[in-house]
Order: structure tokens, then C-alpha cells, then sequence
């Protein structure tokens, strides 16, 4: 009898967390932001995902196979990576573009690296930016939204353009349409209304934190308030905040575990800087959205951030008595 | 009552409790077998030697291991009878220690020297004197010689004493009961351990799960305005030393450092209930309450062990097994250890023992890190558990040494959270072990 009693370290009981699980919540979080595309664009939307999802998880799959390495496809981190960058596509977007997008976004960006974990930028957007950089066309056709059933366009201006150009805020929608969605933008973004819902789901279920979304958003925020087109204290905060990637990337992308410090203060800093690098992007560079490149920049920036912000231990300064 | 309520404000997990099974069960005196295994060394410390041999006649609470050194404790006898062989015998912690093994004579006849004494007449270095006499250890799980604990360096100023009952550990409830059925030993034991040290300010910190033991003990305080009890937030590793000294006086003890370096001495409340029981009867260290318990165990029980009973005879005291047992745990979940055999003596630092069935051993796929930082919030010293872990798998322990690995408590808390079922606190511990081994060649 006794040599089936299993000796092993301590701990012998573990907390029911599992990677899957994790995944399993961000997915949840994000079918509202795909009900909302769904409702604002069209079922081609739905088309996309599946295809970005599925060849994310295929080429998950075929590499692990041919490195013979286990599958891991049931951790679901592919599937989240294939809905991240369906999300970040316009709606119009070729499906071939997108295929490629996935397999960039597993094979180069995350395999390549080592898998799971080891990725030292976020998947879905260093796919895109490659996507960016390689069909510029495609990758900015933006589809009207359909539910403006008086608009016979079939594309649109997203709020962010016109935002660089105080000249036309004439041409802004109303920040209520912007919240809600009813704008062109990429499949994913445009509904902050619905991003929020996700949000609120995965700060309860502690998934993720509130460092690094709301230092991030505030930043956006205050430095687009502040230096507005027409001097000091006049921009249009709240439009910068619910217009293009930022809800998304803030909440979703760039509270992504192994591209973002794992360190409380690192946290914030990585927050503050994407904050301010979005903000210079969206009001100096000569790119209307900013989102993804500055949570890239923040991505390479990690290891650097986590060696300086170690939190200090229990009991390292002397004489605290 | 969560009117005073502490506890600490970083890190910590929230474990299923399971201290249903005993709780609210009474202490029961468990069998005292025919044969007894006592090992000559149940303390942090030197083992001791043995100033008995085969063919001795020996008493109960007569000396048998005598003291070597100054970190030591002497082994009494917990039975009386002759004493049948010295052999190397398996302990709890997985090697083997010269055992003396005892024929029982089942008549406990008691050894003449035991003799009670006055509570309020022994003087601070009598108390001390019989507590070294009397084998008291560390009885929470560290069995850490007590004398020495209490014979603090002169230059260290020792302005309070904190007795642990927070018995953080799930399933364990040997403290709680022992706090419910005698508190009166258990506040008589602190009243011992101030006059030792002469001290004004004693604390109890007790979990908010226990609120029977709560009143039990605010009741035997009665009026006496030195000796508070401080109710804690349940949470694990609230009974962790170096937290619960944070959580009610607010200092850190420092890093690399002992609670004597910021004033206080913890000890468990069993360590000073038995102080108390050990100068009012004589009678030395020779058994202790043990938590028998989980799904593996027919009834689970409080019972009160002689020293050197096998864990296998306390399985026929509980019912016997209700299953094959996956695991058996000496301690509790989170930090005890497990056992290849039940051939094992039950000893002074043993204050539970958990059968767990084999579909409670989950054999968990282990998945790379994905950096969630779920160790670093719980962890109760702030450590970045999944650095240090991370270091050691590649053997760097340089690094570990940077990322403050010794200052690990090994509560575990990292490995219990960690979504990869990471083997979190067995690598830091391991660079742990490397790091203080090194040191002792190097230097």
C-alpha cells in the first residue's frame, strides 16, 4: 500500500487559477466589443474573427507539431490572440490579409520566441503593424457604420483625423455616437460602450489590475486636453479618450502578462508611457492613432521598467522601529 | 468583533479552509501502543545522546536523550517500561535519526524527579531552567529550542511578547482547540514567558475563524490590562512570524534579522500552554494535541499523542483509512510534508496529520510562465517569486541572492496561486538551500 502515497513539495493544495481559465475570461470580456462590431458593421465582421482565430490557433498547432513540441492549442492563448488582431482590423479588411496577419502574429511574433509567455511584444499588434506596413490601403479602408441608415457612404472618416485638424471639429460626431460606436474604426475599438462591459468583467475577476488602463486613459486624456489646437487647455479630452484603439489597448493589450511589467510601479509607468506616447502620436506625429505603436514601444521598454521598479521587500529597511 | 480587526494589507491567499472535520470535536486521548518509538533528535538543533540503553527500565517523563549543545532539547521518556532496542528509524522530515524504541509496561508510572511547582512563587530563571529541563520547542511547527528563544542577548531590548493562535494552515485545529479547552494554561504560559522576559505587553493574535477560541481566551484574561487578544483577519500565511508581528505592532523585522532585533518574541500558543502545564506539574514535554484529519481518515479527530506512537497506530485510534491515501501530510497543506510510510513516530513538532485521497492528489500539467504577477500580489514579503524561480530552474543563484531568495518564508502562497502550477516555492527554496550552503564553505 505504501508505495502508492506520492511524495512531492509543499504546497499540496493549489488555487483552481489556470491559464486557460485566464484566457477563457479575456475571450468572455470580449464578446461584447464583437456583438457591438457585429451590430454597428455587419456579419462580415463575425467572418474575420473566425478566420484571424482560426489561423491563429492552426498555426499554433502546426508549428508545435513540427517542432514536436506538446499542443498547447487548448490553453487558449492563440484564440485570444486571433480575436485581438480580428480587432484591430477594419471591417473591410481581405480575409487573406487577415490569415496572414494570424500567422505572422503566432509564428513570428510569438513561437518564434519561444511560445507561451515568452513573447517580448504583444502578438496581435506587432502583426498588425506589419499588416500596416505592408497594405496600407487595405489596412485603413473604413467602413461606414451601418445603423446610419441616412448615410449612403460606403466609407468614413474616424473621429481621430479630424480631431488633428481644429479646423473641422465642426465635422465631429456627438461624443454619445463616439462612446457607443456608431463611427468608422477598426472591427474591435470603436465601441468604448462595449470594451467598458469587458473591462469591468476582468477587473472583478482580477485578470488584470487598474495600473496600467487608468493611468494610461487618464494620461491620453489630460495631455490631449491640454495642449489642444487652439493653445493650452482646449482639446477635446474625452473625444481622444473614446476615439480610436485606446479603450481597447488600454484594457486589453496593453495589460498583456509577458510584454507589460509584472511590477506594481512598473505597471504605472508602463501606463503613464503609453499614455504619452499615444498623446504625441495622435497630436504631432503624422499618423492619426497611436495606440498600437506606443504599446509596442512600452512592450521593448518592459524588462528595462521591471529591473528598476522591484517593490521593496517585508523588512529591507533597517532601523524602522 | 470585526471591530478590531488586523491583518496584513499586502499579499496573502484565501485557501478552503476545511477545519470542519475537527473543530468542534474535543480533544480525545489516543491509545497509547505497546511499543513506542522516540527519536533522539524531534528539534532544530543538535541530536541528543542517549543516557539509556537496552535492557533499562525507564519512567514516564524520565530523561533519556540528554542535551548536547547549547541549540538542543532534551527527549524524556513518554511512557513507562524497558527499553527495547537504539536503532536508526525514519522521521517526519524524510531521513533517519537514532530511535530509542520502548516496551510499554502500560502503567505510566511517572519518574520521581517530577515535581510541580508554585505558579506565582518560581522565579523568571526557574521558569527558563524548566522549560530547558522540560524539552519545550518551538510546538507551532519550527521546534526551535524555547530556552534559548527566551534568553534573548543582553544588549536586545524585548518590550513584548505576541503568543501565535492564528493557525493559518487549513485543516489544522489542534491550537484552536487546545486555546478553547485550556485557556487558562494557555494565558498562564504567556503570564510565564513575560516574567521570563520580563516583560509588561503580551498580545494573542487569533484568526476571526475561531471565534469560540476568541471568547475562551478573552475570558481567562479577564481584567488583566498587559494581555490583549488581537483578532486577525483569516488569511493565509497570517500566522507567518514576521507578519503577524508587522500586523499587530506595525514594525518590520528586518531583513535578515530576528523579531528580538524590533522587541518581540513570538511563540504558539501550545509552547506556552505546555510552559504553563510543564512548571505547574513537572511533568516535561511527552505529548501534544494532533489535528488527525481529511477526506482519507473514517473520523477525524483532536487527539492528545503520546510521544513516539506511529502514525499508523493513530489510524486505527481515527477509524482506520477510508480510502487508499494519496498523500500523508505531516503539518498542514501549505507547507507540511509528506510521508512515504506511516511507520513514522509522531513527535514534538507534529501538529497535524492529513490523509489526503488519491483523487485529491491532482497531477497538474506544469505551464510556462505567462507573467500574470499573481505570486508577487500574494506574496506576504514582497518578493518576486517568479524571478527568483526563474534564476534558480537555470541555476543562477547569484541572482537569487540579489532577488532576496533567503528572505523567503516558504510559505508557499506563490506555488498555491500560480495559474502555471509553477513549482514556485520548491525552486526558491532549493536556491535557498544553495545560497546558505554556500556561504557556510565559501566563507
Amino acid at each position: 500500500m505504501d508505495n502508492t502515497i506520492t511524495v512531492s513539495a509543499s504546497p499540496h493544495i493549489r488555487s483552481k487559477e489556470s491559464v486557460s481559465r485566464i484566457m477563457l475570461d479575456v475571450i468572455l470580456a470580449l464578446i461584447p466589443a464583437a456583438i457591438a462590431a457585429v451590430i454597428i458593421f455587419g456579419w462580415r465582421v463575425l467572418l474575420v474573427i473566425v478566420v484571424s482565430v482560426m489561423g491563429a490557433v492552426i498555426t499554433e498547432a502546426v508549428i508545435q507539431k513540427l517542432m514536436k513540441k506538446p499542443i498547447t492549442i487548448k490553453d487558449l492563448s492563440a484564440v485570444v490572440t486571433g480575436i485581438l488582431l480580428a480587432y484591430n482590423m477594419p471591417p473591410t479588411v481581405p480575409l487573406w490579409i487577415v490569415l496572414i496577419g494570424s500567422i505572422i502574429a503566432i509564428a513570428l511574433v510569438k513561437q518564434a520566441f519561444g511560445g507561451l509567455g515568452q513573447n517580448f511584444m504583444n502578438p496581435a499588434l506587432a502583426a498588425r503593424a506589419i499588416l500596416f506596413a505592408a497594405w496600407p490601403v487595405q489596412m485603413t479602408n473604413w467602413q461606414r457604420p451601418i445603423i446610419d441608415a441616412f448615410s449612403n457612404a460606403t466609407s468614413s472618416a474616424t473621429p481621430l483625423p479630424i480631431l488633428k485638424d481644429g479646423e473641422t471639429w465642426a465635422k465631429l460626431p456627438p461624443l454619445w455616437d463616439v462612446f457607443v460606436g456608431k463611427i468608422g474604426g477598426s472591427i474591435g475599438e470603436i465601441s468604448a460602450l462595449a470594451l467598458l462591459l469587458g473591462a469591468a468583467y476582468l477587473l472583478i475577476r482580477g485578470v488584470i489590475n487598474w495600473r496600467i488602463p487608468i493611468t494610461y486613459i487618464a494620461t491620453v486624456g489630460l495631455l490631449t486636453w491640454i495642449f489642444g489646437t487652439d493653445g493650452l487647455f482646449t482639446g477635446r479630452g474625452l473625444y481622444h479618450i473614446f476615439s480610436g484603439g485606446l479603450i481597447l489597448g488600454a484594457f486589453f493589450m496593453a495589460t498583456d502578462y509577458p510584454t507589460s511589467p509584472v511590477t506594481p510601479l512598473g505597471q504605472i509607468i508602463m501606463g503613464i508611457g503609453c499614455g504619452i506616447v499615444t498623446s504625441i502620436i495622435r497630436l504631432v506625429g503624422g499618423y492619426p492613432g497611436g495606440v498600437s505603436y506606443s504599446i509596442l514601444i512600452m512592450n521593448v521598454a518592459t524588462p528595462l521598467i521591471e529591473r528598476y521598479t522591484r517593490p521593496r521587500i517585508y523588512g529591507e529597511v533597517k532601523n524602522n522601529v | 468583533m470585526g471591530f478590531n480587526l488586523l491583518s496584513f494589507f499586502k499579499g496573502g491567499v484565501h485557501p478552503p479552509g476545511n477545519k470542519h472535520f475537527t473543530e468542534g470535536k474535543p480533544v480525545e486521548k489516543a491509545k497509547v501502543p505497546a511499543l513506542v518509538y522516540i527519536p533522539l533528535q524531534q528539534h532544530i538543533g543538535a541530536p541528543c545522546e542517549p543516557i539509556v540503553k537496552p535492557g533499562d527500565r525507564v519512567k514516564m517523563g524520565q530523561v533519556i536523550g540528554q542535551q548536547k549543545g547549547h541549540v538542543c532539547a532534551p527527549i524524556h521518556s513518554s511512557v513507562s517500561g524497558k527499553v527495547k532496542s537504539i536503532i536508526p528509524f525514519a522521521t517526519t522530515h524524510g531521513n533517519k535519526v537514532q530511535t530509542l524504541v520502548i516496551e510499554n509496561d502500560g502503567l505510566d508510572t511517572p519518574a520521581e524527579s517530577i515535581m510541580g511547582r508554585n505558579i506565582d512563587e518560581v522565579s523568571a530563571q526557574e521558569i527558563l531552567d524548566i522549560v530547558l529541563d522540560a524539552g519545550i520547542v518551538g510546538l507551532g511547527n519550527a521546534t526551535f529550542p524555547t530556552h534559548v528563544k527566551l534568553s534573548p542577548p543582553a544588549d536586545k531590548v524585548i518590550e513584548a511578547v505576541i503568543l501565535n493562535g492564528s493557525e493559518c494552515e487549513p485543516y489544522l485545529t489542534a491550537d484552536h482547540r487546545l486555546m478553547v479547552e485550556e485557556p487558562d494554561a494557555v494565558i498562564g504560559g504567556l503570564k510565564l514567558i513575560m516574567k521570563v522576559l520580563g516583560v509588561e505587553t503580551g498580545y494573542i493574535g487569533i484568526e476571526d475563524n475561531k471565534p469560540d477560541a476568541i471568547a475562551a481566551i478573552k475570558d481567562a484574561i479577564g481584567e488583566d490590562p498587559n494581555i490583549s487578544v488581537r483578532i486577525l483577519k483569516t488569511m493565509y500565511p497570517q500566522g507567518c512570524e514576521r507578519k503577524l508581528i508587522e500586523t499587530i505592532t506595525g514594525r518590520q523585522v528586518p531583513s535578515g534579522g530576528l523579531p528580538m532585533d524590533v522587541g518581540i518574541i513570538v511563540n504558539n500558543v501550545t509552547t506556552a500552554a505546555q510552559i504553563y502545564k510543564s512548571v505547574s506539574t513537572g511533568m516535561p514535554l511527552i505529548e501534544r494535541i494532533v489535528t488527525i484529519t481529511g477526506r482519507g481518515i473514517n473520523s477525524p479527530k483532536n487527539l492528545l499523542v503520546r510521544f513516539g506512537t506511529l502514525v499508523s497506530d493513530v489510524v486505527d485510534d481515527c477509524g482506520g483509512l477510508s480510502c487508499e491515501p494519496g498523500k500523508v501530510i505531516v503539518g498542514g497543506p501549505m507547507m507540511g510534508e509528506t510521508q512515504h510510510t506511516m511507520d513514522i513516530p509522531i513527535t514534538k513538532g507534529v501538529s497535524g496529520i492529513i490523509f489526503m485521497p488519491q483523487e485529491e492528489v491532482g497531477e497538474e500539467e506544469i505551464l510556462p510562465c505567462i507573467r500574470c504577477a499573481k505570486c508577487i500580489q500574494v506574496c506576504p514579503i514582497r518578493l518576486m517569486p517568479l524571478s527568483i524561480s526563474a534564476h534558480s530552474l537555470k541555476g543562477e543563484y547569484d541572482t537569487c541572492e540579489t532577488l532576496h531568495a533567503l528572505d523567503c518564508v516558504e510559505c508557499g502562497a506563490c506555488s498555491y496561486i500560480c495559474p502555471s502550477k509553477r513549482p514556485l516555492q520548491e525552486s526558491i527554496k532549493l536556491a535557498k538551500e544553495v545560497i546558505i550552503d554556500r556561504r557556510r564553505n565559501g566563507n
